[in-house]
């Protein structure tokens, strides 16, 4: 069944993983999570490794289909396979595990740009992370409310009990203003 | 005050919430300012980096899902792990006629209770009796077989489900969505697996990361892979003690069935003059060790552990703050950060709904 899927079904796919649809998430794991743990336990992997590096590369490709730039050149399974074979080795080498007889049991496509940019992001994301940690509570909490979780502000000014919407955006932006701090400080120091 | 304008207009520009007017007011400013230019660009970089951060929060959140039900599935191990959902389904299916048998258990287990104390041996002082349920009367291993009957239906006959009967039943709260709960440690002390269950009936396997004999606190981690973050704890942690004839009241499985009981403080320190718990004066029975004691304005000042078994009503709470030095000891050793919440969402409503909001984050921890 696997091997009649047309791109155009791939596209249907990938459209509706960029609206965070759990059925395409699951049709996507059945279709190729099982290649992609075989992959890695033949070199050198585990079962562990094979569901890390499997969500990884879900959410580039998640990425990369919201973009709305992105166009498969190939089957979405060989690009899945070819980004989960990138992260894989870029993790072995990290880790000093890598030996050059390195298996391959599929075709692949080239991902370097992507999973450099992928990186770099994520870096961001770390340094965000860490400065919404820094700044204490209630601002994490009223931040991701409102940021993270997308609350409308008169339900924020309910569950934080803000006399008002007025209240609590006044607080929200003085709590930005200093994740905002924290965040440029380090963004800076990394730059 | 100035700089909350502009990043609110700012805001308002990016989700296109500006009128034609203000837009071109708005876009004539950046043109002629290159401060505010340059202010609105970083902005915009930081409001993009908070979105993909809550894109991919949510992604990850689906990710987890789809995950966890593959994984009940058997799809990662070639084998099925715990057929839970399945389980959930029947276990809801049959709900109403286990509630009519657990009535009828708990009216037992009440008369029950006092038999317990009479030869309950507590290694503390013998006449307080720690109030564990480990009696759990014939109704309810009738119920709990009943439960694995539904277990075994809902598993594939091929696989081997390890035998769970539990043997003692107490209460348990999250003190961190991450799955981290208090309870006491004369519950966990001598038992080799623990379950916890939440009001919808959900049930995951926990062990305890930390117990303490003296203060009788112990902290359980749940362990199950298919539970996910809970957030919006509603109640918070005071520093400062609690006062004398302060109101109070507490959720607890002295039951099957979560029960509601309130009560008052009566003395600020325990047995025997111990400074680290209260006497309070409340109902409860064998099955309410564990609960969280909650004041009116939905700080939780205690954790019941035990009563006095000669005198009606002396129940002896542990004080919250011995909570934090837990926290502090379990950072040192195991390098793991609880975070209490800190957000009180109990705080000025009425009792039926402060419980409403309370009881999800009130577990029953059962065990052998």
């Amino acid at each position: 069944m696997t091997g009649l899927k047309t791109y155009e079904q791939d596209n249907d796919l990938l459209e509706a993983l960029a609206a965070n649809d759990a059925n395409a998430i699951e049709t996507i794991y059945r279709e190729n999570y099982s290649a992609i743990k075989a992959f890695i336990i033949k070199n050198n992997g585990y079962t562990d490794d094979a569901r890390d590096i499997f969500q990884e590369a879900m959410i580039i490709i998640f990425e990369k289909a919201k973009s709305g730039s992105f166009v498969l050149s190939c089957r979405l399974q060989t690009y899945l396979y070819s980004v989960c074979r990138r992260l894989w080795l870029k993790k072995l080498q990290n880790q000093h595990r890598f030996n050059s007889s390195f298996e391959l049991n599929h075709e692949i496509v080239p991902v370097e740009d992507e999973l450099e940019l992928h990186e770099q992001k994520e870096a961001e994301f770390q340094l965000l992370e860490n400065a919404m940690q820094k700044i204490g509570e209630p601002c994490k909490s009223l931040l991701e409310a409102f940021y993270i979780e997308k609350k409308s502000m008169p339900e924020i000014a309910d569950l934080f009990r803000y006399t008002n919407a007025d209240n609590a955006k006044t607080q929200k932006y003085k709590c930005l203003v200093r994740l905002k701090k924290i965040f440029f400080e380090q963004y800076k120091d990394k730059q | 005050m100035e700089e909350n304008l502009l990043l609110d207009a700012i805001e308002r520009y990016r989700n296109g919430e500006m009128t034609e007017q203000e837009k071109v007011f708005f876009e004539e400013l950046r043109k002629n300012n290159s401060d505010i230019d340059q202010m609105v660009a970083e902005h915009s970089f930081f409001l993009s980096e908070l979105d993909r951060m809550s894109e991919i929060k949510s992604l990850k959140h689906n990710l987890d899902k789809v995950e966890s039900k593959l994984l009940n599935e058997g799809f990662f191990t070639g084998r099925p792990e715990k057929t839970k959902s399945k389980v959930i389904y029947l276990w809801n299916r049959y709900r109403r006629t286990i509630a009519v048998a657990a009535a009828i258990a708990g009216v037992v287990s009440l008369s029950t209770a006092t038999v317990i104390s009479k030869y309950t041996e507590n290694k503390k002082v013998a006449v307080i009796t720690p109030l564990v349920d480990n009696k759990l009367n014939q109704f309810e291993n009738k119920l709990n077989q009943i439960e694995h009957k539904l277990n075994d239906a809902a598993t594939s006959s091929t696989t081997v489900k390890p035998k769970f009967e539990a043997n003692f039943r107490a209460t348990g709260f999250l003190v961190d969505g991450n799955g981290y709960l208090i309870t006491n440690a004369h519950v966990v002390d001598k038992a080799k697996n623990l379950i916890v269950e939440n009001i919808k009936g959900d049930q995951y396997y926990a062990k305890a990361i930390y117990t303490n004999d003296t203060t009788d606190l112990a902290i359980l981690k749940i362990i199950d892979t298919s539970f996910n973050k809970v957030t919006g704890l509603p109640y918070t942690f005071p520093k400062t003690s609690a006062e004398l004839a302060e109101p109070i009241f507490t959720l607890g499985y002295p039951r099957e069935e979560v029960v509601y009981g309130e009560g008052y403080l009566s003395a600020k320190s325990g047995y025997y003059g111990d400074t680290t718990s209260y006497q309070i004066s409340i109902s409860v029975n064998p099955g309410n060790s564990g609960g969280p004691v909650i004041n009116k304005d939905g700080e939780v000042i205690g954790i019941i552990s035990s009563r006095e078994t000669n005198a009606d009503g002396v129940v002896f709470a542990i004080k919250s703050a011995n909570i934090y030095a837990a926290l502090r000891q379990i950072k040192k050793t195991d390098n793991i950060n609880i975070k209490l919440p800190t957000v009180n969402s109990l705080k000025g409503t009425n009792r039926v709904k402060q419980i409403k909001k309370l009881e999800d984050f009130v577990y029953k921890v059962k065990g052998n």
